[in-house]
């Protein structure tokens, strides 16, 4: 390896200094001394910090890619640092590691009412979305998803990343992506497993999440996960405008709930999202954003009631068109939200589906409404909206209120008068519930929380829910979105 | 359905109309000091926005929206790097979807890279508080880093402005030259504080003691990032009787608490330093920051 020392321009630097004071007052003789002084100082410094580097470079591999960039002032002579990371240990940079790698923990002790078919009355059970019935919904202690976060640049071009989630015997791929990095004039590409950018939280993971379970409007919406996942495609614009401007589409297999799994060619899931978002002085900032969700399902299965009170199969075949809208609001006094800040978010969302509900006799109980089916229709709507106030560097507290309202379904005349509808899929019914935490930060990667909830997600229910979580994380310093 | 496609297509028309055509290098600095610097040396040929100012710890800003629109028209981006922004610029430039200003590309350039990092940690481990890998990042507490950055600054003004590549470099040579000279002045007039033993509220002040042979005989945060605790504290104050420190220091845009609650138990003074332009109204650009950084300690040292 070779270490170029650059002293032409110290010389010429030298030079200037010294020619003047062939010709120069006393005064400026002291002046031109410090100068040199300075130079001699500073030449000293970058000797020794060039050992230091030498030092450090043959103790380190890797970020060669940067150093070559810019080790070197035109960056054109780089060959020197980008030659010295070839060999050697790991041991030095975490920026070094490739990928960067970090670990999300989570767990939680809840206390809450033992409620057998615990649900949100009027709303669809998203099935198989959670693991023995989602974390959230287990007392006492419990372990939360463990997760592995890798991500790296693959190559000038792109960019990957995925999240394994860690629950026992089972590892789920959360997400799995590569991202296009160079696309220019704003465009954005990602391809693989993501979460969708329709709404506000759904891009968030629950460590990134102020309490400690989603809003009923996303665990109605997409299941306890909170999200909504797709295995697709994702372009996005950004407008070249002072005010945020952001476009975007995604095309996906639509496997997820509401969606199903499906043996066919093309997409089964399409969304379209727009976001607006800026800075009003140095104290706020906000975006808003608005995204269309269209999926389409195949035998979604639910237990429902016939007339006479005995069970049955429920199964909707159809499509469900979602609306979300979403506005985050942050303050923070000069902008420095280390101290003290606030949030505001609140979400929205309307959701219509279409389709043929069938009714099943699984158990062979003579029920009424055994081998029917007919038409199904019904707009659902649903929101949240929760204060979250930072007081100190460790302590925050928040207020969280959720409504959903599940509307009637209109069923065909052939099924309808054999159907109770008081089964809890089929029931009109407002969920509400009131959340309110509080939570302590040690550093950027420890925090506890303590949540209360009145949770009426079932009618003549008030569950009083406590729950203690921790969540901690190991590794490279995350960057989160806004 | 068809109102929101005219809705979207209607914004769209406002967004690509309402985009002036610029001839200057719009410049984007994460931190306010790198800003001024682009505009020493690049004087009318660049625009520059600052992500941050002078009261914002720019550790621990959020990737606002703002920023994301502002990245995406960018030509340069210039960053402390040394894991000082970490907490967002990656989102910023991953979502801005501007290939110029990517990571190796011209477009982005590290001033951390630029310069020799100080406290490089032995250990990598949190346990030793919020270290960053790199070094410490604060490298703008020494003048004497301006002329290494401004090099390589002016050196990358010219790879992606060539037409004006004399401008930038006599830009450069003209800031290096008041720049060398101002040093000397404020060597001078700080040369009553060589070994002067002082407190730091948060190590953001290595190059700066380096700078001018200040003494750094503790910090009021036990562990880097972790905010001071009052048993940390009691133990600092039970220390000034054997060593005991003339002032604490701490950047403008840090808590004054601490070093509010220190200084009246120990009677020495606390001194808040602009840390960056704009940290203090006095404070307006590159030769004022250091005009007020050397006059507050000095007066500090009375």
């Amino acid at each position: 390896m070779t270490l170029r020392f650059p002293l032409r321009p110290w010389g010429l630097a030298l030079a200037a200094a010294v020619s003047p004071a062939l010709a120069a007052a006393p005064a400026e003789l002291a002046e031109i001394k410090a100068q040199i002084e300075q130079l001699k100082a500073a030449y000293e410094q970058r000797i020794a910090a060039l050992e230091g580097r030498l030092a450090q470079a043959e103790a380190r591999a890797g970020s060669a890619d940067v150093a070559a960039r810019s080790a070197q002032s035109d960056g054109k002579t780089a060959q020197a640092t980008g030659a010295a990371a070839s060999s050697g240990s790991r041991a030095g940079l975490a920026t070094a590691f490739n990928p960067e790698v970090s670990l999300i923990l989570q767990g939680q002790y809840k206390q809450m009412k033992n409620l057998p078919e615990r649900g949100i009355t009027g709303f669809w059970p998203a099935a198989g979305h959670t693991h023995d019935g989602g974390d959230a919904d287990k007392r006492g202690f419990s372990l939360g998803h463990t997760e592995l976060v890798l991500a790296a640049n693959v190559d000038p071009y792109w960019r990957g990343q995925a999240i394994l989630a860690l629950v026992d015997s089972e590892v789920e791929v959360e997400e799995a992506w590569f991202q296009a990095t160079g696309l220019g004039d704003g465009m954005g590409l990602k391809g693989g497993r993501f979460r969708s950018s329709i709404g506000y939280l759904n891009e968030q993971h629950p460590h990134q999440w102020d309490f400690a379970d989603a809003p009923l409007a996303y665990a109605a919406l997409f299941g306890k996960e909170g999200s909504y996942t797709q295995d697709g495609l994702q372009f996005k614009w950004v407008a070249p405008t002072e005010t945020f401007l952001e476009l975007g589409a995604e095309v996906g297999r639509g496997q997820k709930f509401p969606g199903s799994e499906r043996n066919k060619n093309g997409s089964g899931a399409g969304a379209v999202f727009a976001h607006v978002g800026g800075d009003v002085g140095v104290a706020q900032s906000w975006r808003a954003g608005v995204a269309y969700l269209r999926t389409s399902t195949r035998g979604r299965e639910a237990e429902i009631r016939d007339v006479g009170g005995l069970e049955g199969q429920g199964m909707f075949s159809g499509q469900a068109a979602t609306w979300l809208a979403d506005f985050v609001w942050k303050w923070a006094p000069n902008g420095n939200p280390k101290y003290e800040n606030f949030k505001f978010q609140g979400e929205y969302f309307q959701r219509r589906e279409k389709g043929s509900l069938a009714c099943a006799d699984e158990n062979a109980s003579g029920n009424a409404c055994n081998g029917l089916a007919d038409s199904y229709r019904r707009r659902q709507s649903g929101g949240y909206v929760q204060g979250v106030y930072q007081l100190t560097p460790q302590w925050r507290a928040g207020y969280r209120y959720d409504r959903l309202a599940s509307g009637s379904p209109h069923i065909g005349a052939s099924l309808a008068p054999r159907l109770d509808f008081a089964s809890a899929v089929l029931d009109r019914y407002h969920p509400t519930r009131h959340s309110l935490m509080g939570d302590y930060s040690w550093s950027e990667y420890s925090r506890l929380r303590l949540q209360f909830a009145w949770d009426k997600s079932m009618p003549g229910v008030t569950d009083r829910q406590i729950t203690l979580q921790y969540i901690v994380s190991l590794g490279a310093h995350g960057a989160h979105k806004f | 359905m068809k109102s929101s496609i005219l809705m979207i297509a209607s914004a769209v028309l406002t967004a690509l109309f309402s985009t002036t055509l610029r001839a200057d290098v719009a410049v984007f600095a994460t931190v306010p000091e790198w800003g001024a610097l682009a505009k020493e040396i690049g004087g009318d040929k660049v625009t520059v926005y600052n992500a941050t100012h002078g009261l914002q710890d720019p550790h621990r800003i959020d990737a606002r929206p703002s920023l994301i629109a502002q990245a995406r028209r960018a030509q340069l981006v210039v960053a402390t790097g040394a894991e000082l922004e970490v907490g967002w610029l990656p989102v910023v430039l991953r979502e801005s979807g501007n290939g110029r200003i990517q990571l190796g590309q011209p477009g982005y350039l590290e001033a951390a890279r630029q310069v020799v990092l100080r406290e490089v940690p032995p250990v990598l481990d949190r346990a030793h508080g919020d270290i960053h890998a790199a070094g410490n990042p604060h490298i703008q507490t020494d003048p004497r880093n301006y002329l290494k950055v401004g090099e390589a600054l002016a050196g990358r003004l010219a790879e992606i402005d060539p037409a004006n590549q004399a401008h930038y470099r006599a830009g450069y040579s003209n800031f290096a030259g008041r720049w060398r000279s101002a040093i000397g002045r404020w060597e001078r007039e700080a040369a009553g504080l060589r070994g002067v033993p002082v407190l730091v509220q948060h190590q953001a002040f290595p190059y700066l003691c380096d700078w001018l042979g200040l003494k750094e005989v503790g910090s009021l945060e036990a562990k880097p990032g972790v905010e001071p605790t009052r048993s940390h504290l009691a133990e600092l104050l039970a220390r000034q009787g054997g060593q005991p420190a003339k002032m604490v220091i701490r950047a403008a845009y840090q808590a004054d608490g601490p070093s509010r609650w220190f200084s009246q138990r120990a009677g020495i003074p606390a001194v808040a330093l602009p840390f960056t332009v704009g940290g203090t109204p006095a404070a307006g650009d590159l030769f004022s920051l250091f005009d007020q950084t050397v006059q507050r300690l000095v007066e500090a040292n009375r």
